[in-house]
């Protein structure tokens, strides 16, 4: 009996600090073959509604300097992927639920990585930095390392 | 020793010569690639003799300069041995570079061309000649 007032007790202040293992958010998947190909190839392809369209065509545009390395591609792949990013970015007309991502960043701020948004930093500031440098997760990039679905557009609360 | 113990024998050591003589994963659309980067070795230096798994191996392993200074040589992501698998900077796993694990390495040309092209100037600073291109192939063909 005390186990299960225990259990209770958890289960409800989990509930009330937002903290259940079902939490977090979920986005299209990507459903563009050349998207996940390439961008897939080093990481993965991260949900193009978590930055705005010009973040996209400022980071599809200079791909030959891409976080430290050179990311190149074919000019005809490279304009496709850059297409289907901005056409669905967080303030692309067709996206829905964008702005999530995109609330605190300036009009006249071109975020490159989504791990500078507001968002992103509001949703991991329990997270101690520390355990983005543990060899199993290595980078803030490594979304799929905490969020095993993130490939499915899926980031729920890691368990 | 009986008779068909003998043949067993020969037979488990005619087919280890076969194993040695072969390189370790002959494929033709390799030999292809290979074959190009001959013909374009050759025509930067008409004394160019054949590639070297030798050199491959120490250009695989050198630290360069040149390139960008998070990925200052191959093993940065492919790690040291070529035959384990690597890790890019954003922590993704990449398959091992070694024929003997990853036969279809160095088989589609343009994939080929894609993470020369990529890599050389991550790691260099510049286009990889021919001959390291050639040299790294032939190295980890025989890996």
């Amino acid at each position: 009996m005390k186990r299960l007032v225990l259990l209770s007790t958890i289960v409800f202040t989990l509930g009330l600090s937002g903290l259940r293992a079902d939490e977090g958010v979920k986005v299209s998947p990507i459903d563009h073959a050349a998207t996940l190909k390439e961008c897939g190839g080093c990481h993965i392809a991260f949900p193009p509604q978590m930055l705005p369209s010009r973040s996209w065509i400022k980071l599809m545009g200079d791909l030959a300097n891409h976080f430290g390395e050179n990311a190149s591609l074919d000019q005809a792949v490279q304009d496709d992927i850059a297409t289907y990013l901005a056409a669905h970015a967080a303030d692309a007309p067709a996206t829905k639920g964008g702005a999530r991502f995109t609330k605190g960043v300036g009009a006249d701020s071109v975020p490159l990585r989504i791990t500078d948004t507001p968002y992103w930093k509001r949703e991991h500031d329990e997270i101690a930095a520390s355990r983005f440098s543990d060899p199993k997760i290595k980078s803030k990039a490594n979304c799929i390392a905490c969020h095993r679905t993130a490939d499915k557009g899926e980031f729920l609360e890691e368990d | 020793m009986n008779k068909s113990h003998k043949i067993a024998l020969i037979s488990l050591l005619s087919l280890s010569n076969v194993s040695m003589v072969l390189p370790a994963a002959a494929d033709p659309a390799r030999d292809a690639i290979l074959a190009t980067l001959a013909e374009e070795a050759k025509k930067a230096d008409p004394a160019f003799g054949g590639f070297s798994a030798e050199r491959g191996q120490a250009f695989f392993a050198a630290k360069h300069t040149g390139g960008k200074p998070d990925t200052p040589s191959c093993t940065s992501c492919h790690s040291q041995d070529p035959t384990a698998a690597g890790e890019t900077r954003a922590g993704k796993r990449i398959e091992p570079l070694a024929v003997s694990k990853n036969p279809s390495r160095f088989t589609k040309v343009d994939e080929v061309n894609k993470w020369f092209g990529r890599n050389c100037n991550s790691v260099l600073g510049r286009e990889c000649t021919a001959v390291e291109k050639g040299d790294f192939i032939i190295y980890l063909s025989g890996k």
